[in-house]
């Protein structure tokens, strides 16, 4: 949380008339609504969410356990905001900014209360390089010089979107902390390093316009079947075990985005250290640097206070549109929403509201849409393109896709990854149902994919789809009569089908080279079932007994390209092999 | 002291009292009835005129005449290591007839979410000795794996099973004690039941280090909100002031639920889904979070929890928001049972989350990842064709299909089934899971990598039944 400008402008203190969870009442308090406060004699940091005449209804950020009625609160007069600045990658930070690995520091392996630490170091220093001289105009958005923030990343200083601009008086390089001036302009305003911004505004763009490159995930079932766009948004639901968390974690690592933002909402504790202890040690497979170099973590775990949960989410996507204001395009992941929107129940059920569908507030669906709409691929107000791309899990109770998160989200995403328990328990992963999911991106992405992967990318994946298809309506009647009793034809079919599913769509998340498909070994492999399944369709039309095409030895090699590192000379070896033992059967 | 004589409403679990100072949230408070019965609760809002009380040992013999103390602080637990051996009641009072417990340290039961920073991923594998969880489902030291049970079924079996044997078996080698100091909280749970975890820890000097917290069926409800949070409590002391390894079992998370329900339906809050709390997923989160390791810190907390499904139905809000929190879960399975089979754990919908850390080379076997992900795919085949069998036949399925039958079947009988006194070394279970996958022909085993299958194969086990 940013504190440094947030002490200063102490207004009207009032007191605590009465306390139940995470939600305090308090009387004499001028606040406007959104304000943050500091709630009791430990100054637990809170937000006022309801005003009625002189009474306040503030939510804590933290524990509540012992604050008493009669105790001051002291309003800070702005919004919840965060600190934007260098530093930020690399890092991880509670549901309101605070940095974990300061607050272990100062208060051990437990999360005490009442400690307040901003979300950047106010003391480092860090290099800057002008891109401006005197004498240069300058407004809001534009770029005024660089910082090397991590070994992936430069980090763009830009003219807060809220000044005026104007010409550069003086520029300075060196070495500077994040809030000595770095660029002053002749209208006296002075740019440092260091930004403020209210986390639940977006930050202005220009224009937004459609997409029309993928996010490229290095997982052949979402390159391959169901893409997203770099800008786009898309949703996991799936009931518990089916592999959301690991599905995710997976985008962050692969996708070909610049920033990742990684958001553990209410999720377990040891998911988040799996990722801070994992993603220093991996390489990004863009640049082979650290993917922490990258990342920004945002953890409010499960048992970390509810109403920072709430907040999560918006310091997420506000850090995610300050690196898109650079220029960059950032991928972010929400793990998982329907914490989030638990969270507003709770909240909601607290203040007494009327409820909606279920127990979740009536606004539910307006936030989750004011959300997912702050994704999207823009012009920026220095007129460069940066993009958000945000990929959000859903828990659904039960599993049931019909309860109202999964479904108020199905109504915004443009791709939708289902997960599916039932493939889960045969550890088919990713659990990725092909008959459920979609992804409206299809059509604007195939030109790239056409372009830089392949001519028929298009023609192969449908052909992929139709045999899928046809499988599912085979499965039906083999339920009933047995495979035995199909049409050789229809039998085969069904063996190629099992190729697609055991070689194509599953992959092993865990497996050193098949964690990473590149859209082009996606194309390869598919590529090379489609040359199984013309031969063998040939020789069953030369004659050839079904059981023996079967039963033939090279093709369960396919099940191994997805693990060999050097496949092209595999798949073309493997081609050769097949074509030869099978145009051998007649 | 604030002491008070000012109640005007009782209601259900809960009493409202007047008061003229401020009291602190979450506050402990004693209310004595005219008898001079002593009993406690808690604060669970507070207000500048009035404060509502859940009173942990029922409402009952409390009128509107009764003292109200409050004590000025939250509810605290005496922890010390003479605990271990102890018998407590569910709110933390001896009943074994020992000597008063002197505290080393009063702890907040409330304890502090663990920094996600500070935590250490769990990657010690723990051999319990049963197949079906190490082969499959593999437990590792800090990890919270629930059993999702139903009525009825042999889950206290099990749990003990796995109290029992549990151990870390490479610090065996260097001589280094690697057992589980246990704390079992039992909430709401027979006498009957209750007796024979007792008698087991009796008999195998288990007892000796556990700490046993007893809520019974009969005892009050609302205690039961309190008796995992000071079981919890005292495990977190013994293991990161103490350095224990400590091996928590809370049963029956299903009666800990009902008494939330039971709170939140006398506050008349607005109820989520059946009739639940909507908080219920963030209140159980503070339970199993609890579990863990912390780095640089010698103990671990691993969790059992073991919660009977309402009509084995895991949609249930229940199953369904622990299945959210935990790190996986073992089901205990009705037909399995019925079938004789014991432990009666069904791997399909099982799960163990930190499983991939914990095996493999060096820590359990090179081929465990291969062979647990084969033997769920061809079990789960062999299980679709069992459906198919009841229709067409077994005449009608080709020989490929028939042998993936008779795999499932004697996965059950070989694998699955081992009995409770059995404890299978980690060696033992690989084996066992060898001579099923050698029923197929090697090109079917695809989720294990060559070498492996080179290495572990077995010729003999292929030869007979390509013979039958």
């Amino acid at each position: 949380m940013s504190q440094a400008t947030a002490t200063e402008d102490v207004r009207e203190d009032g007191m605590i008339t009465g306390v139940s969870g995470p939600v305090v009442k308090a009387s004499g308090l001028e606040a406007r609504m959104n304000d943050v406060v500091y709630v009791g004699e430990e100054g637990l940091m809170g937000e006022v969410i309801e005003i009625e005449g002189d009474e306040t209804t503030i939510q804590v950020y933290e524990e509540t356990s012992g604050v008493q009625p009669g105790e001051p609160v002291e309003n800070t007069g702005n919004p919840l905001t965060v600190d934007l600045g260098p530093g930020m990658l690399d890092s991880i930070y509670d549901g309101v900014q605070r940095p974990l690995d300061v607050l272990e520091a100062i208060m051990g392996s437990f999360l005490d209360r009442g400690v307040d630490a901003p979300g950047i170091d106010l003391d480092a220093t860090w290099e800057f390089t002008p891109a401006v001289e005197e004498g240069d105009e300058v407004g809001p958005g534009d770029i005024v010089g660089t910082v090397p923030e991590t070994e992936s990343i430069d980090h763009k200083v830009m003219v807060p979107p809220d000044y005026e601009g104007g010409v550069v008086e003086e520029a300075n390089s060196g070495e500077f902390t994040v809030d000595e001036p770095v660029v002053v302009l002749d209208s006296g305003e002075e740019v440092a390093m260091r930004q403020e911004w209210p986390v639940r505004r977006a930050r202005p763009t220009v224009d937004k316009h459609s997409p029309d490159r993928p996010l490229v995930t290095g997982q052949r079932i979402q390159d391959g079947l169901f893409p997203i766009a770099k800008g786009g948004t898309a949703a996991i639901p799936g009931p518990f075990g089916s592999g959301k968390t690991v599905t995710q974690q997976s985008l962050a690592k692969f996708a070909d985005a610049d920033i990742v933002v990684y958001i553990g909402c209410g999720e377990r504790g040891n998911e988040m250290t799996e990722v801070i202890e994992d993603f220093p040690e991996l390489p990004d497979p863009q640049t082979g640097n650290p993917l922490m170099a990258r990342t920004c973590l945002i953890a409010n775990t499960s048992n970390m206070p509810v109403a920072a949960r709430e907040s999560c989410v918006y310091t997420g996507i506000t850090i995610a549109e300050y690196y898109r204001d650079m220029g960059y395009d950032v991928a972010l992941m929400a793990d998982s929403t329907s914490r989030w929107a638990e969270a507003m129940r709770e909240i909601s059920s607290r203040l007494e509201e009327m409820p909606g569908e279920e127990g979740y507030p009536a606004y539910l669906s307006a936030r989750l849409s004011q959300f997912y709409e702050r994704a999207g691929l823009f012009t920026l107000l220095n007129g460069e393109e940066g993009s958000i791309s945000v990929v959000g899990a859903v828990s659904p109770p039960g599993g049931d896709f019909s309860e109202p998160v999964t479904q108020n989200t199905l109504r915004i995403v443009k791709t939708f990854w289902a997960l599916d328990a039932d493939l889960a328990e045969r550890r088919h992963f990713p659990a990725i149902n092909w008959d459920e999911s979609y992804s409206l991106y299809r059509g604007q992405l195939d030109p790239w994919f056409v372009e830089n992967v392949a001519d028929d990318w298009p023609e192969l994946r449908q052909w992929a789809i139709d045999v899928l298809d046809e499988e599912s309506e085979l499965q039906e009647i083999v339920q009933l009569v047995g495979k035995d009793a199909l049409p050789e034809d229809q039998q085969l079919t069904l063996e190629v089908s099992r190729f697609i599913r055991e070689a194509w769509l599953q992959q092993n998340a865990l497996h050193d080279v098949d964690r990473y498909c590149p859209p082009e070994k996606t194309y390869e492999i598919l590529q090379a079932i489609k040359a199984y399944n013309d031969e063998a369709f040939a020789a069953l039309d030369g004659g050839a007994p079904v059981d023996e095409i079967r039963a033939a030895d090279a093709p369960p090699r396919l099940n191994r390209i997805g693990t060999t590192e050097d496949y092209e000379s595999f798949v073309e070896e493997l081609i050769d092999d097949m074509t030869e033992e099978l145009r051998g059967l007649y | 002291m604030k002491e008070y004589r000012t109640i005007n409403e009782i209601s259900g679990p809960l009493v409202f009292a007047e008061i003229d100072e401020p009291i602190g949230y979450d506050e402990i408070v004693e209310i004595e009835t005219p008898s001079g019965e002593v009993k406690r609760g808690q604060v669970l809002e507070s207000t500048s005129e009035f404060v509502a009380i859940q009173v942990f040992e029922g409402t009952e013999g409390i009128d509107r005449n009764c003292t109200v103390r409050f004590l000025g602080e939250t509810m605290k637990m005496d922890v010390t290591e003479d605990l271990l051996g102890r018998v407590l009641d569910g709110s933390g009072r001896p009943i074994d007839g020992g000597p008063d417990i002197v505290p080393d340290e009063r702890r907040d039961i409330v304890g502090a979410a663990l920094n996600p920073h500070a935590r250490e991923y769990p990657a010690e594998f723990i051999q319990t000795g049963v197949s079906a969880i190490d082969g499959m489902n593999t437990l590792v030291r800090g990890q919270k794996l629930p059993l999702f049970s139903g009525s009825g079924l042999p889950h206290n079996e099990l749990a003990l099973q796995i109290a029992r044997q549990a151990t870390v078996p490479e610090e065996d080698e260097e001589g280094e004690d690697s057992e589980f100091a246990v704390v079992f909280a039992a909430m709401g749970i027979t006498a009957e039941e209750a007796n024979d975890f007792i008698n087991d820890f009796e008999r195998t000097g288990a007892l000796e280090r556990s700490v046993v917290f007893m809520n019974l069926a009969d005892d009050p409800s609302v205690e039961r909100t309190v008796t995992p949070r000071l079981a919890l409590t005292t495990a977190e002391y013994l293991a990161f002031e103490k350095g224990y390894h400590m091996l928590v079992i809370l049963t029956d998370m299903t009666n800990y639920c009902e008494a939330l329900r039971e709170i939140g339906a006398a506050r008349e809050e607005v109820p989520g889904r059946r009739g639940y709390p909507g908080y219920m997923y963030t209140d159980l989160a503070q339970l199993y979070e609890r579990a863990g390791r912390i780095q640089g810190q010698e103990g671990s907390i691993t969790q059992i929890p073991i919660l009977t499904m309402p009509g084995d139905d895991d949609t249930h809000p229940i199953p369904d928001l622990t299945g959210y929190i935990t790190e996986g879960q073992i089901y205990v399975d009705r037909d399995l049972d019925s079938k004789g089979i014991e432990p009666p754990i069904n791997v399909l919908p099982s799960l163990s989350r930190l499983m991939d850390e914990g095996i493999g080379e060096g820590l359990t076997r090179e081929d465990h990842k291969g062979v647990s992900d084969q033997l769920y795919a061809a079990y789960a085949e062999g299980e679709d064709l069992r459906s198919l069998v009841n229709i067409v036949g077994r005449e009608a399925l080709d020989e490929r299909d028939n042998r993936y039958l008779d795999l499932a079947d004697r996965f059950e009988r070989e694998f699955i089934q081992q009995g409770y006194k059995t404890d299978r070394t980690i060696e033992d279970t690989l084996n066992v899971a060898w001579e099923l996958l050698s029923m197929l022909p090697k090109e079917e085993l695809h989720r294990i990598d060559e070498e492996d299958i080179e290495s572990y194969y077995l010729e003999e086990e292929a030869a007979e039944v390509a013979a039958d």
